[in-house]
């Protein structure tokens, strides 16, 4: 008998419509991996046992339709979910129960798709680790021993170990894409605003972007269709046509590159990749060359200050957005004995309620905020990310798309980055640039160093979805998919 | 050093974080060494360049102005910590002799 669970999502979606599967044998056997592994795994932070068979018996009952209907979906704990438990891995909001559903959910529900339930992500999507988790990190099913990446490393790591064949993500500085490369999935960040924010936890919200991670890249495309689109409920969305994404990585997976240029960014050449990804990045380079694709080599001398002006950007956004959890209208209140006074009670509260990452980011944000600071920092960091803007439209008059490594290193041992900040924000390095400009970029998987996955992206300009589907499905085509070991 | 134990504390309290002596003394040490990173951004000529603060250029997004359902008491109420009578419950606001 064919194990669901290795199945992709377009394979589900067909075989549920013609009926030769049921959805609730779906979502059962999805259920039962999850029973199976996820101990070991600890992708989920909920299950939604009956949820999910209740989603699937509609399916079945031919109630709900759509271009997913029946095939299971996993959600990051970050997207608020009406009536299921959203932390975005937070002690702050232990319990919370949303009163709505984002408009991405509801999406997924119209597109018929079943959710399984909410994954591990570091604390407020702050890290790349899943360590900055309050309710204990997410294992990498390659190596247990070893980080999924983050902060989405739940959804990634879901995908890997065949609990789920579809995951939400939410990217605001690599979130999507490093889980993906590190975990052997794909994961694609679209463009800014080309994916409803509304019912997103905010981080970043200059940054923050929801969009899809599979096995597959056509089920990552699938995935965005259902997804993508311009919402009225968020005033960043883009009042435009969805590019053809799932078309695109159907075209890509023909193999055929003729005509395409690759943009080879000068700068990032240099710049601390581990010597496995860096020899599987251009292996993968000679790959789509050999599928008609050219590379031109371009200058981005901005670059090399992103990931400054995005840890000047992202922490003063979140410091003013997460103000918000002040233990009065949701989550945990801490130290109201009667006599404490509201600022006192919100202090507790704050304190015990943030994990470590967040209270740096918190203070980080506030000080570059401060007046007599504001100038130096977040308004120079706003002009730098103009001229990384720029950069990027420069290359762009030359190339289709950009291609780097996803991420600068393999997945590293858990432990080996949180005693020192920074060292943890280098795994961004090479995503942080595309969230600043705002355009899309996909991490697809490209081979193996030290047994381990790594990551190639692909990143095109704003709107321009469609390019890096092609070229992520092409590079799959020509290296095929990673098959983790069995856990 | 880029930024101070007592600077710490102080960003600390305008953020309504309750942190502890020993959360000051980790937290000072690690933001010194990201501020000094993130100063970087200042090696830049960036004098005549503008902001971005937003990659959508899109100004003033209104929606039609037609009445939309929105939540009912009770569930902007379901997760409060405490609520009484249709509010939010909060800890006093004003010190006991004002």
């Amino acid at each position: 008998m064919t194990d669901l669970t290795r199945l992709t999502a377009a394979d589900l979606a067909a075989k549920i419509k013609s009926k030769e599967v049921s959805a609730v044998e779906v979502a059962q056997a999805h259920l039962d991996r999850i029973e199976a592994v996820d101990e070991r795994v600890h992708a989920f932070l909920y299950v939604d046992r009956s949820g999910a068979l209740e989603a699937a018996a509609r399916v079945d009952k031919g109630e709900v339709t759509g271009p997913l209907a029946g095939v299971p979906v996993a959600v990051k704990d970050i997207v608020a979910t009406k009536g299921v438990p959203t932390t975005a891995a937070s002690r702050i909001l232990d319990g919370w129960r949303p009163p709505y559903s984002a408009t991405i959910v509801e999406r997924l529900q119209a597109a018929g798709t079943v959710m399984l339930g909410k994954t591990n992500m570091d604390e407020f999507a702050m890290g790349s680790s899943t360590e900055y988790s309050a309710y204990g990190p997410t294992n990498n099913p390659w190596d247990l021993g070893r980080i999924p990446g983050g902060s989405g490393g739940g959804s990634a790591a879901a995908l890997a170990a065949y609990e789920a064949p579809l995951a939400i993500g939410t990217d605001t500085g690599g979130s999507i894409r490093q889980p993906g490369a590190v975990t052997g999935t794909v994961g694609a960040k679209p463009t800014y605003g080309g994916t409803s924010r509304y019912g997103l936890i905010a981080f970043s919200s200059s940054l923050d972007t929801p969009g899809p991670c599979a096995r597959t890249v056509e089920d990552a495309a699938l995935l965005h269709a259902v997804i993508a689109g311009h919402d009225p409920r968020d005033s960043t969305s883009i009042p435009e046509p969805v590019p053809d994404v799932v078309g695109a990585a159907r075209l890509g997976a023909t193999g055929d590159l003729t005509g395409v240029k690759l943009g080879l960014v000068k700068e990032f050449a240099g710049d601390g990749s581990e010597p496995g990804v860096a020899a599987a990045f251009r292996e993968s380079l000679e790959a789509l060359v050999k599928l008609g694709a050219e590379v031109v080599e371009v200058s981005c001398p901005h670059f090399e200050y992103a990931l400054p002006a995005y840890y000047l950007i992202a922490p003063s956004e979140c410091s003013s957005n997460l103000a918000r959890f002040d233990g009065v209208r949701y989550g945990l209140r801490v130290g109201d004995d009667g006599n404490r006074s509201l600022e006192e009670v919100m202090s507790l509260t704050r304190d015990e309620g943030f994990g470590p990452e967040v209270k740096r980011r918190i203070i980080l944000g506030t000080y570059a905020l401060s007046s007599g600071y504001y100038d130096a920092y977040y308004g120079q960091a706003q002009k730098v990310r103009t001229l990384i803007t720029r950069d990027f439209q420069k290359a762009f008059e030359r190339v289709d798309v950009l291609v780097s490594p996803t991420t600068p290193f393999v997945a590293f041992p858990f432990g080996s980055r949180t005693s020192d900040p920074y060292q943890m924000y280098l795994a961004d390095l090479f995503t942080i640039p595309t969230n600043l400009y705002g355009g899309p970029a996909i991490s697809v998987p490209c081979g193996l160093a030290e047994g381990l996955p790594v990551g190639f992206q692909v990143m095109a300009p704003t709107m321009a979805d469609d390019r890096m589907y092609r070229v992520a499905a092409a590079l799959e085509s020509a290296v095929g998919t990673l098959t983790p070991p069995a856990l | 050093m880029a930024i101070s134990r007592e600077e710490v504390a102080h960003l600390a309290r305008l953020s309504r974080l309750a942190v502890t002596e020993q959360e000051l003394d980790q937290f000072a040490g690690q933001l010194d060494v990201i501020l000094q990173s993130v100063a970087r951004v200042g090696e830049v000529a960036a004098d005549d360049i503008p902001p971005t603060s937003h990659s959508v250029p899109l100004t003033n997004v209104y929606r039609d102005d037609v009445p939309q359902p929105c939540l009912t008491q009770e569930e902007a109420l379901s997760g409060a910590p405490d609520a009484f009578e249709g509010r939010f419950r909060v800890p006093r606001i004003l010190d006991e002799e004002a």
